[in-house]
């Protein structure tokens, strides 16, 4: 027999959450997306990556977006850091219209992507020597933003020295130097293995409670999602809508227990709903295995039950 | 591969060759087609240390066989254009130290010191102008599409057929050899570089730009840095390249350097020589490119594997 719990649904939120929300929603707004949309020219045809998107996002808020492969989530964060333009529509921070990327939104990539002839001192130094800082004041600003991510013994190793782990770390520090009003972070940890990922994330929220900053998180991990969100963006795919904006019932400040708690689970079961509906055309759009027998019948292990 | 055993390797890499000759000179019956007279018997126009094809000595030998007169004694010998080991290695040492025949005519270091500069010269100013230019194709569309189709073109015009325009352009000396190595190397080098620079991670060049940096600076700050190690590799391949230009380029105008201590060798018969300052371009070839690796090491720190290809 299988036991299914009996789970509270994900709208159900205590009052101390609850006022959470209310406090959060008075706070001013920090990033605004307006009937945002996006479509490609291909030689299949115009394709639509996005579809009229709105949402906001408060001061120090928490927002990760979820959706299934091809919902456009990379393409979103990377119009809102200006690495691409909107077909139409338009991304406001701090109220101001913001047009190509600038330092005033911080990005922190999947592939690390740092400068790897520059150390790590360097690398975080980078972009406060673009915006004018003395070569002094970069190199004091930066060895702070190292201390806060724990690599102060790494300061002139370079990034190929490091662990996966340890070149996020630095990523986000060379992001965050900059003071961005928001950091935008596109699967960041989605090339580490399980158990780095959950320090990551424990990291980062430590660095989020701490420091004045908004973040946008894309990731395809609910778990993920669920456990460093105030509120999860959840889109669909072709076109790429917004679906649903769930606030997430479990109470702040987070921990790793907390992902057994029932909150949890009926937030995760609400995005499996979204995220993976059940799909009944999959046996008709032929996109099954044609897996045979490939045992002989007096094999030693007749069966694997 | 081990260490050890990768440095065995190596020296094999060499010895093999070194072998193969060693064998035909060294082992009679193996090629020798010419025998060397030691005696010329009784054959009117055989001289001692003459060579002669082994077929016409053997006929000579029964001539004189059948009309009992002296026979003639020689043994076994290459020909006059394949020395042996041994010889080429004192040719190594006496090519260095025989006086020039004429006053007019340069040692073997002189000519050597002005094929080097005349590489240096070419491959400087070729670099000077074609990786700028390289880099510019590379980072930006509008330059790749000013450049790249005529140097397409150009590419493929040998650079020894500008050697007479060369020469009436620039005289006999050795500005025309210069241009022949810069033209042989300037549009190979454009497109390598360009290249090598479309190969940069653009998503360095989005995160610089993230972090404010405005045009200027991702080319100098991210273009040009992140591009250095492979543009080194590229840079010293093609240094390999202009040494062959070399030969085609001291045979334009007033021969010189070591192609003209080569031809001027050959002339004399001294196929010793010819043989060693054919190997001399080798090891100064490959002494340059062995520094250069090592030196890769020192000035790229960041690269894991800075010796590279």
């Amino acid at each position: 027999m299988t036991h299914i719990l009996e789970l509270p649904t994900y709208l159900d939120q205590d009052d101390a959450v609850k006022d959470r929300f209310a406090r959060l929603k008075q706070r001013p707004i920090a990033l605004e997306v307006k009937n945002l949309s996006k479509t490609f020219e291909t030689t299949g045809g115009t394709v639509t990556a996005l579809k009229d998107i709105n949402f906001k996002t408060h001061k120090r808020e928490f927002v990760c977006v979820i959706g299934p492969s091809g919902c456009g989530k990379s393409t979103l964060i990377r119009i809102l850091a200006g690495l691409e333009s909107p077909t139409s529509g338009e991304v406001l921070l701090d109220g101001k219209a913001v047009h190509g990327p600038g330092p005033d939104r911080g990005m922190v990539f999947q592939g690390y992507t740092l400068f790897p002839w520059l150390t790590v001192k360097r690398n975080v130094m980078f972009g406060l020597l673009q915006s004018g800082h003395s070569r002094e004041h970069a190199e004091e600003d930066a060895r702070q933003w190292i201390d806060l991510v724990g690599l102060t013994k790494f300061v002139d190793s370079y990034p190929h020295q490091l662990s996966g782990g340890m070149k996020q770390r630095v990523a986000i520090a060379r992001a965050l130097a900059n003071q961005p009003g928001i950091l935008l972070m596109d699967e960041p940890f989605g090339a580490l293995d399980a158990q780095t990922r959950i320090k990551m994330q424990t990291y980062l929220m430590d660095i989020w409670k701490n420091i004045d900053i908004t973040i946008l998180f894309i990731t395809h991990d609910l778990d993920e999602a669920i456990y460093l969100a105030d509120r999860i963006l959840v889109l669909k795919a072709h076109p790429g809508e917004v679906q649903e904006l769930i606030e997430v019932p479990v109470p702040q400040p987070r921990s790793p227990e907390q992902l057994l708690s029932p909150e949890f689970l009926a937030t995760k079961k609400r995005l499996e709903e979204l995220i993976h509906p059940p799909q009944e055309g999959d046996e008709i759009n032929g996109d099954h295995m044609n897996m045979v027998r490939m045992v002989p019948v007096d094999h030693e292990v007749e069966s694997v039950f | 591969m081990p260490a050890k055993s990768r440095f065995f390797v190596t020296i094999l890499s060499f010895l093999l060759p070194v072998l193969l000759w060693s064998l035909i000179s060294y082992v009679p019956w193996l090629w020798h087609p010419k025998v060397e007279i030691s005696d010329p018997g009784a054959v009117a126009y055989f001289k001692q240390g003459m060579l002669v094809d082994t077929e016409l000595f053997d006929k000579e030998t029964l001539k004189q066989e059948a009309s009992g007169k002296a026979l003639p004694e020689g043994r076994p010998a290459n020909p006059i254009y394949l020395p042996a080991p041994h010889e080429v290695v004192v040719a190594f040492y006496t090519a260095f130290t025989t006086e020039p025949k004429r006053r007019s005519e340069k040692w073997l270091h002189e000519s050597l010191w002005q094929s080097i500069q005349v590489i240096f010269w070419g491959f400087f100013l070729s670099s000077l102008v074609g990786v700028p230019l390289g880099i510019l194709a590379g980072t930006y569309d509008f330059f790749s599409r000013l450049f790249e189709p005529f140097i397409e073109f150009f590419r493929y015009l040998p650079a020894p057929v500008f050697g007479a325009l060369a020469v009436a352009i620039l005289g006999i000396h050795e500005a025309p050899k210069i241009a022949i190595i810069f033209i042989g190397t300037f549009f190979q080098q454009v497109l390598i570089v360009s290249n090598t620079t479309r190969k940069l991670d653009p998503s360095l060049l989005e995160a610089a730009q993230t972090l404010g940096a405005n045009n200027k600076a991702l080319l100098l700050k991210v273009v040009i840095p992140g591009i250095l190690p492979d543009l080194y590799r590229d840079l010293r391949i093609l240094l390999g390249w202009a040494w062959t230009y070399l030969i085609v380029a001291e045979l334009i105008g007033a021969s010189s350097g070591i192609t003209w201590f080569i031809t001027q060798q050959a002339r004399y018969k001294n196929f010793d020589n010819v043989f060693a300052a054919i190997m001399i371009i080798g090891i100064i070839g490959l002494t340059t490119d062995l520094i250069l690796a090592a030196l890769s090491k020192r000035i790229f720190p960041w690269q894991r594997n800075a010796a590279g290809a």
